[in-house]
């Protein structure tokens, strides 16, 4: 089945059970987004994807990766409340993510398109950047695409982390999958092989993650 | 590996299959078996938790997951006593973070920390439910309600 | 087994005669909470020694036997103890009281002053439960019972008319009625959201798909509330009847209990009624007759606030981790491995079988025009009777504090009271007279929550509150999301630097902001509510913000690095009391020799300042000010020691 609904103005067609995400891309409207990937489910981590959605006149903010279109939805992908929540993400996550005082890739983008001040909480920042967002886009797509469980999430809160799991170190060796995936270069950065760098399970035990 | 070692790991696996097979080896209850055996070990080391995963068929990233995500797990050896204050709202208000000041002095210790000859372990817990009591103390499953400073002394002296 | 097994209406019904018919209602019957706080008091010595009493003064004859009950909800009063039918409540009791309470109550029908309750304003002694002023203005439709029940006897629930209900819903009332009382009823979620209870029913009834499940929520996390331990513990066949009604309505054939496992009496308890339910054939297959399958499997939580959330709840029941997924699709219609499911609090089961039983007009006889039916609060912090109080919604907030809860104590002023726990805010005194009411707490800035009310007084600093709050959140947070992880990170440094008095300009506005995008922005109502706390405790006491940014200054004299603490030399009569009690070794004095505290070893534990003894109050808290020096060394007292 399909329905219709306007995104930023403009009259869309998606079948059902697509997301506004997906449907806006095909309409050639680009969404930004850490932790979405075509190949995966829906993990709505990153939050940048957020939109504005109005029905039957009351305003949400969702988050477009996951929430599926509708029959007459109105969505707003820019906005003063969308951009001021851009920019603020970028500005709490740019923290654990910078390398030199500076920021790199898509994360580098989006810090100058929504006027984000990455030095902004950076006096109140006092332990030591992982230069990892948790985008989860690394494990997931080693638990749903490639399916080795090689590399995954540790820990909760502020403590929580990727690590890999040495015991699979043959298999990533060969893989690499998820090099290309990783926003911040983390992971094509920091790893090897036979020491992890501070990224293994070991070292997360170890208290040194 | 050696001898001991070997009798250690052969116990290990046998508690896991017991535990495992009390679920009838359902994955759904991971967490339930976890639960089990951190009762039964005091604390999940890396073998246990690779006997699990194997046992239940399950990715060992999944079990750490759950097992680090949990804070009724410990990945580490605890202290032979457990000493847990309360820092739920009520006994926030009646002064738990006053108490917990003065047991860190006394031990020595900060939350989460063990002392170095494994005597204690303290922790902090988010409301134990008896806030009439509050602030609450436990140790070792002993709950102490309001404890004064020579209380404390005495708790802490006879737990060897 | 199966000679217990209950095959019909009529079969209950009798069970329930029998068991009655072998209680003499004149024969004097003691109960014992034994709820856990009452248990740490000493309660089950308290219950053993009755019975052992009771036998060795031979009473055996004339006394019903004693009877171990769950929370009665008089927590500050406990161990506590009712002896019916007079309805004389002992409290405070120990077991070296037993002897004479059986001596002299039991068997010659007297009463013991110096054992009952003595209100802390008029100082009169109250002999009768019903009379007291904590229990008088309750309302106890759903607590109630626990006074005369034996958790772990399903006979004294049956006797006391349990069943009854699912018997009716069962055999007398189609699946579609009965979710037609419950939304006719009105009920809305007693576990913090709210919402219509009928509503979500339906919504799981009419989505496609098998199986379908119904979940109780027993994850109790709001640190503070202690309601649905108490239910679970002290009568869970309630909160298992009302289950298995919603199950038969929604079309389940499969439940599962989730209880925290810092709950352990409550598991126990829960996990030995459905053994008993099943014994009764009150729970599997064909229960009473009636064709209904039903089945519950008891699940523990591992120790994460977030895992209450209903998504991460269920996920923690597959077995991962518990964390909270986008639920755009509700769980009532993909929940569990995509199955609908049926998940409520504790409390909002417990409700299902009154409803039934007594039916929805009865139910919106009670309470205001949104929110019908009682609530069960946690009434907690600077409160004289701190417990378990339920009441009808519309009682003000004033009537809960002061005519209930019995007013703040040691003389010291009312500040604010909070509800909601870390999804709510605090409501000051200009607002006591509110109705409570689910839309009335939302309002003003807070919310119902699941209960939780912590009464503050002035030594009760409110930026000190929000930062326990936010630290909470950012501790428990599951980490999935980068607002609510990033955002709890940044507002916990905030705000400690502002305890700590390193306050900047500004920081008033970037906790506003950071907030906004966590309300926006979150995944979960664990990251949306957050920061209530810290813009609620904003919008009513702003003042205090700024005095601890500006000034450097903590007006409650609460916080750590603002605050001094000082021994007054002309007040100190060297009574050596907080001396003894300092746990650093900080206070130095002797018998003849005022008292003084060495500043670099004093942990500011407040230790001193409760100690002093209220004549003398010679320790001073210092905020704001510059610390007088410390007295000359052999400074005598100036007064002597008896003041």
């Amino acid at each position: 089945m399909t329905v219709s609904l306007q995104i930023d103005g403009k009259e869309v067609k998606a079948k059902e059970g697509t997301t506004v995400l997906e449907a806006a891309k095909e309409a050639g409207i680009d969404i930004p987004a850490l932790c979405y990937h075509q190949k995966l489910a829906p993990y709505g981590a990153c939050r940048i994807c957020s939109v504005e959605v109005e029905r039957k006149g009351k305003v949400q903010v969702v988050a477009s990766c996951g929430f599926p279109v509708e029959e007459g939805l109105v969505v707003r992908t820019r906005s003063k409340r969308i951009d001021r929540i851009r920019k603020v993400l970028i500005e709490l996550m740019a923290l654990d993510t910078m390398v030199d005082g500076e920021v790199a890739g898509e994360i580098k983008k989006l810090a100058k398109e929504y006027g984000a001040d990455i030095h902004r909480f950076e006096s109140r920042f006092r332990t030591t950047p992982t230069r990892c967002i948790l985008c989860g886009q690394c494990v997931r797509y080693c638990d749903e695409v490639v399916g080795e469980h090689a590399i995954g999430f540790v820990g909760r809160g502020i403590e929580r982390r990727v690590v890999f799991f040495p015991e699979k170190a043959r298999v990533c060796l060969t893989c690499q999958a998820c090099f290309n995936l990783c926003p911040t270069g983390k992971i094509p950065s920091e790893t090897d092989f036979v020491v992890f760098d501070g990224f293994s399970l070991d070292d997360y035990l170890s208290g040194a993650s | 590996m050696s001898e001991v070692q070997n009798k250690e790991a052969a116990k290990v696996s046998r508690t896991v299959t017991r535990t495992v097979g009390a679920y009838q080896g359902d994955q759904d209850m991971l967490i339930q078996i976890l639960l089990d055996l951190q009762s039964k070990f005091g604390w999940l080391s890396r073998e246990i938790l690779g006997e699990v995963s194997g046992q239940l068929d399950v990715p060992v990233t999944r079990v750490y997951q759950i097992a680090s995500y949990y804070k009724a797990f410990s990945l580490m050896p605890r202290g032979r006593h457990i000493v847990k204050i309360c820092m739920g709202t009520a006994c926030q208000v009646r002064g738990s973070p006053q108490l917990l000041s003065r047991i860190s002095a006394m031990l020595d210790l900060k939350p989460c920390e063990t002392s170095e000859d494994m005597r204690f372990t303290l922790d902090t817990v988010n409301c134990l439910g008896c806030c009439a009591m509050g602030p609450v103390l436990v140790v070792d499953d002993a709950y102490h309600s309001k404890p004064s400073t020579p209380d404390l002394k005495k708790i802490f002296k006879t737990a060897k | 087994m199966d000679e217990k097994r209950l095959s019909s209406a009529d079969e209950l019904e009798e069970l329930r005669k029998e068991v009655l018919s072998k209680r003499d209602p004149a024969k004097p019957i003691v109960t014992v909470c034994t709820g856990t706080a009452c248990q740490i008091y000493g309660s089950l010595d308290v219950y053993q020694e009755f019975i052992d009493e009771v036998r060795k003064q031979g009473l055996e004859a004339s006394v019903a036997e004693a009877k171990a009950t769950g929370c009665h909800g008089f927590c500050e009063q406990g161990p506590v103890v009712v002896i019916f039918p007079q309805e004389i409540c002992y409290v405070r009791v120990k077991a070296e009281d037993v002897s004479e309470i059986v001596g002299t109550t039991l068997a010659k029908g007297e009463v013991i002053e110096r054992l009952f309750y003595e209100d802390p304003v008029t100082g009169e002694k109250i002999a009768r439960d019903p009379d007291i002023p904590f229990y008088k203005h309750q309302m106890r439709i759903v607590f109630g019972s626990n006074r005369h029940i034996d958790p772990r006897h399903i006979d004294d629930y049956i006797a006391f008319g349990g069943y009854a209900a699912l018997s009716k819903a069962l055999l007398q009332m189609t699946p579609k009625q009965v979710l037609e009382e419950v939304k006719k009823s009105n009920l809305r979620g007693r576990g913090g959201g709210g919402f219509p209870t009928g509503t979500k029913w339906e919504t799981t009834r009419d989505a496609p798909g098998e199986p379908k499940y119904v979940i109780v929520n027993c994850d109790e996390g709001d640190p503070g509330a202690y309601m649905d331990r108490s239910l679970m513990e002290g009568n869970p066949h309630a909160v298992l009847e009302g289950l298995i009604i919603g199950a038969y309505a929604t079309g389940s054939h499969e439940g599962f209990i989730y209880v925290r496992q810092e709950y352990p009496i409550a598991y126990q308890n829960t996990v030995q009624s459905i053994e008993q339910a099943h014994e009764y054939g009150l729970l599997g297959q064909n229960i009473l007759g009636s064709g209904f399958d039903f089945q519950v499997k008891v699940h523990r939580g591992a120790g994460a606030f977030v895992s209450g959330e209903s998504s991460a709840l269920m996920s923690a029941i597959e077995g991962k981790a518990g964390e909270p997924k986008m639920k755009y699709v509700h769980t009532a219609v993909s929940g569990i491995k995509g199955s609908p499911s049926c998940l409520n609090n504790v409390e909002t089961w417990a409700n299902v079988p009154l409803i039934i039983g007594k039916g929805a007009g009865w139910f919106n006889s009670i309470g205001t025009k949104e929110s019908k039916g009682t609530k069960i609060f946690s009434l907690v912090g600077k409160v004289n009777n701190t417990g378990l109080v339920e009441v009808p919604m519309g009682m003000t907030l004033r009537e809960l504090i002061y005519d209930i809860g019995g007013g703040i104590p040691h003389g010291r002023k009312f500040k604010a009271v909070q509800t909601g726990g870390p999804s709510g805010g605090v409501i000051p005194e200009q607002h006591l007279d509110t109705p409570i009411d689910f839309d009335e707490l939302t309002k003003l800035g807070s919310m119902m929550g699941s209960g939780g009310t912590v009464v503050m007084d002035e030594d009760t600093c409110m930026v000190d509150t929000a930062r326990y709050f936010i630290t909470f959140c950012c501790e428990e947070s599951c980490g999935k999301c980068i607002p609510c992880r990033e955002g709890l990170r940044m507002l916990r440094e905030i705000l400690t630097d502002i305890c700590e008095g390193r306050g900047e300009e500004g920081d008033i506005e970037a906790i506003e902001d950071i907030a906004q995008v966590m309300q926006d922005a979150s995944l979960c109502a664990l990251g949306t509510t957050a920061a209530n706390p810290a813009l609620s405790t904003l919008k009513y006491f702003r003042d205090e913000y700024e005095a601890h940014i500006k000034e450097k200054r903590c007006p409650a004299k609460a916080c750590k690095s603002l605050t001094s603490y000082y021994i007054d030399p002309e007040k100190c009569t060297a009574c050596m009391i907080c001396f003894r009690n300092c746990p650093t070794e900080a206070i130095h004095g002797s018998k003849n020799m005022v008292h003084w505290i060495e500043q670099e070893k004093c942990i500011k534990c407040n230790t001193c300042f409760e100690v002093c003894p209220p004549r003398f109050s010679a320790v001073r808290r210092i905020s704001g000010e510059p610390l007088p020096p410390p007295p000359a060394p052999g400074t005598k007292p100036v007064r002597d020691k008896k003041g």
